[in-house]
């Protein structure tokens, strides 16, 4: 039998519908598309997918498994690896990991494994009645700061080897950026609740509402008889360009305006937490952040967003599939541009004027590609006599985040690096006896398997610190 | 869910409340301010913290009535429950090396400058406080002012009870009949700390401010807090949930604070009314 060269086409809504709809834009696969997709899998010896996994799961075993039909068995064998299968299946960039190093993407396409990760881990919250069971406890107690896909992982591979684990979330909702930044149509906010429970089921005590460097520092926790702690507390404080308007009525971080949406719920007809909706809307960053900002924007019922990045095509840092939807959408790309200022309403006769304060647009420059910087991407240079105004009253700045403060100011003895982020060896462990960290809060901001991958190398080194007590 | 441990109404639009929080009441100082959701759907607000009381688990909030989420707040009772709670969060009120403070407050702002005032007296400070309403109704805490002041100047803007002016009167007073203080603390509208800002700056005293910008998670996440310090001709960006909620008065840009301040003012106006109207037909 031929094989097929190409991956199987993942069902999607209509770009003209779910630009208008917060509903997820993929749709996933059916049990039959999901068999035919597994049969591509060559099940080759040296499984060269399962190196480029961050946590590596055992992907020609659980693709062999849904060749034969059982689901289940193909949802144990992620769940062996990863906490988090129906999250990973829809956010990790795939086509850089595990597909990147598919032995059919030699000559053809690579086997659509995230489709395929998606397609269990939703199969098996959907036909699965089994509740987790939690393990016999070992005796040891770890608590881990922050719910996001790092935390998460940690306490989830703590949770499985009969840890008893507390974990600590600032938010009033579990989950970190999975509940906060990335938008419902990416990431279903159910799917997220969904995890969380199983890791509950698994014994792992979620308390919402502590914020620790505030509530409780690292040092408490330890006197409270945690033998170990994990801080995965995420990306902090948005950046700004520090060009004049950035504090005018409508000027939003993206962390902001998709808080305001996602964890606030902002996009519901009649919400309780406001955000501006429709108009033409600027997002400022060519990220996976900006991508989801403007999509959501879009959503709710902007008339024309653009994405506004200082380089080209080639050097935008976003996921190609995110960038494609976000076209097919009708985001319009103003690449080679950059801000320069961002321009008020202002009623010289009316102080009192309700206008007054909003934008009315930005003031952009054109720019070119340079000679390559440190790290090899061309830097872009302003053309002279450039500039122009693009008609916006919203502007989204999506360039990046500052690491937060609080746990670094007070946790004595922790260092981090020029900055901010918290310096970690290869096993994850911080220059405090017992302190691991892991994700943005090391990083800077990346993404989320790379969070979840730091969170399982420190759940093991933390398992192989207390097992040796 | 955390449970209200009391309820008192201070006027007819600012009520006191004390909630089982033990975390919280382990740990804030004054100036430090919480978060809270009413109830699983409800927005988060900050409130700054107006006292505890570590043995009961109990932290004081004092807040006025102006919008849907402190209206569905209010039809709370004691012994009912809120959803969330999360603190204490900002950087406490600094009260070390001060001998002689003078605390300005302004309406519900003074459920703030209360504690404040209590922190520099158990500190051994002298303490001035000038607190002003619009008019009698609204007086609050006066008593509690008295017991923690060495002076006590009331004021009302209509003349309706004590004093008739505004709080920089009596301040501008002081300052010219040769009174010196090591620092003013005023917590109030933004409109009377500008100007209580502007009246103390020919003396040359220092002047904190303590800022109550929109604000989301609280804990240096969202920037919807952030506000501009203007120091040695040089705009800064600040945020207010984990750079202050304290300033240099002499620092901040007010009329921009102002302004932001007011971004969802229609949005929240139609909220309170309809949040209003629900309860009318109830």
């Amino acid at each position: 039998m031929a094989l097929n060269p190409k991956k199987h086409e993942m069902p999607t809504q209509a770009p003209a519908v779910r630009a208008r709809n917060f509903n997820e834009v993929a749709l996933g696969y059916t049990a039959e598309i999901a068999v035919e997709e597994a049969k591509r899998c060559l099940n080759c010896k040296n499984r060269p997918c399962v190196t480029g996994c961050p946590v590596n799961v055992n992907i020609p075993d659980f693709i062999m498994r849904i060749k034969a039909g059982d689901f289940e068995g193909a949802y144990r064998i992620i769940n062996e690896t990863s906490s988090l299968p129906a999250v990973c299946g829809r956010v990790c960039p795939q086509e850089t990991q595990c597909e990147s190093k598919c032995s059919m993407g030699v000559r053809f396409e690579p086997v659509g494994i995230g489709r395929l990760e998606r397609f269990v881990a939703d199969w098996h919250n959907a036909n699965a009645t089994e509740k987790a069971v939690p393990p016999a406890p070992n005796g040891h107690r770890v608590a881990i700061v922050g719910s996001g896909p790092s935390g998460l992982t940690c306490a989830g591979d703590l949770a499985k080897k009969g840890y008893k684990v507390s974990v600590f979330e600032a938010l009033h909702t579990a989950g970190g950026v999975l509940v906060y930044g990335i938008p419902e149509f990416r990431l279903p906010k159910a799917i997220v609740a969904k995890e969380v429970e199983t890791l509950k089921d698994l014994g792992v005590d979620v308390q919402t509402n502590v914020v620790i460097g505030k509530t409780l520092t690292v040092d408490e926790l330890f006197g409270m008889g945690y033998e170990a702690v994990f801080i995965g507390s995420g990306a902090g404080l948005p950046n700004f360009m520090n060009i004049p308007g950035e504090s005018l009525k409508g000027v939003y971080s993206a962390n902001e305006f998709l808080t305001r949406s996602n964890l606030m719920k902002a996009y519901l007809d009649k919400p309780v937490t406001p955000i501006m909706k429709g108009g033409h809307v600027a997002v400022v960053g060519g990220g996976n952040v900006a991508m989801d900002a403007a999509r959501t924007a879009l959503r709710l019922g902007a008339e024309h967003v653009y994405i506004v990045y200082r380089r080209s095509m080639d050097e935008l840092p976003a996921r190609r599939e995110e960038v494609e939807h976000a076209m097919e959408e009708g985001i319009d790309f103003r690449l080679l541009n950059n801000p320069v200022e961002i321009l008020g309403y202002s009623n010289p006769e009316n102080p009192r004027d309700p206008k007054n304060g909003f934008v009315t647009g930005m003031r952009c420059i054109k720019m070119a590609l340079g000679e390559p910087d440190a790290k090899g991407r061309r830097r872009p240079v302003p053309i002279p006599d450039s500039e122009f105004t693009l008609d916006v009253d919203t502007v989204i700045m999506a360039i990046g985040t500052s690491p937060n403060p609080l746990i670094k100011d007070t946790t004595e003895g922790l260092s981090v690096n020029s900055h901010g982020g918290i310096i970690v060896n290869e096993n994850g462990l911080t220059s405090r006896e017992n302190v691991w960290a892991g994700g943005d809060a090391v990083t800077g901001a990346a993404t989320v398997i790379s969070a979840m991958g730091a969170g399982k190398i420190a759940a093991k080194a933390i398992d192989e610190a207390l097992s040796a007590k | 869910m955390y449970r209200i441990l009391s309820k008192t109404p201070l006027n007819p639009t600012v009520t006191q409340m004390e909630i089982e929080a033990p975390l919280v009441a382990n740990k804030a100082l004054p100036g430090q301010f919480i978060i809270l959701r009413v109830n699983e759907e409800g927005e988060r607000i900050p409130l700054t913290v107006a006292g505890v009381d570590p043995a009961r688990g109990a932290v004081k909030i004092i807040f006025q009535i102006v919008g849907a989420t402190t209206e569905l707040l209010n039809r709370r009772n004691e012994g009912e429950y809120i959803q969330d709670f999360v603190g204490p969060l900002g950087v406490p009120t600094h009260t070390e090396g001060i001998k002689k403070v003078c605390i300005v407050g302004g309406g519900v702002g003074c459920a703030i400058a209360m504690p404040v005032a209590q922190a520099f007296h158990e500190k051994g400070a002298e303490v001035t406080s000038i607190i002003g309403f619009r008019s009698k109704d609204l007086l609050i805490l006066e008593d509690e002012f008295r017991a923690c002041s060495d002076r006590l100047i009331v004021m009302t803007d209509d003349g309706s009870y004590a004093r008739h002016g505004n709080v920089t009167v009596p301040l501008k007073e002081m300052l010219e009949a040769g009174e010196t203080f090591d620092l003013i603390v005023t917590i109030g509208p933004l409109i009377m700390m500008k100007f209580v800002t502007l009246t103390a700056k020919p003396f040359g005293v220092p002047v904190t401010v303590s800022m109550n910008p929109i604000m989301i998670d609280g804990t240096g996440m969202c920037g919807g807090c952030r506000l501009t310090l203007v120091r040695d001709g040089k705009r800064i960006t600040k945020f207010a949930c984990v750079d202050g909620p304290d300033f240099n008065g002499y620092e901040v840009d007010f009329d921009e604070a102002m302004s932001r301040g007011r971004m969802y003012f229609d949005f929240e106006r139609h909220a309170h009314e309809e949040t209003c109207n629900l309860f009318k037909d109830a």
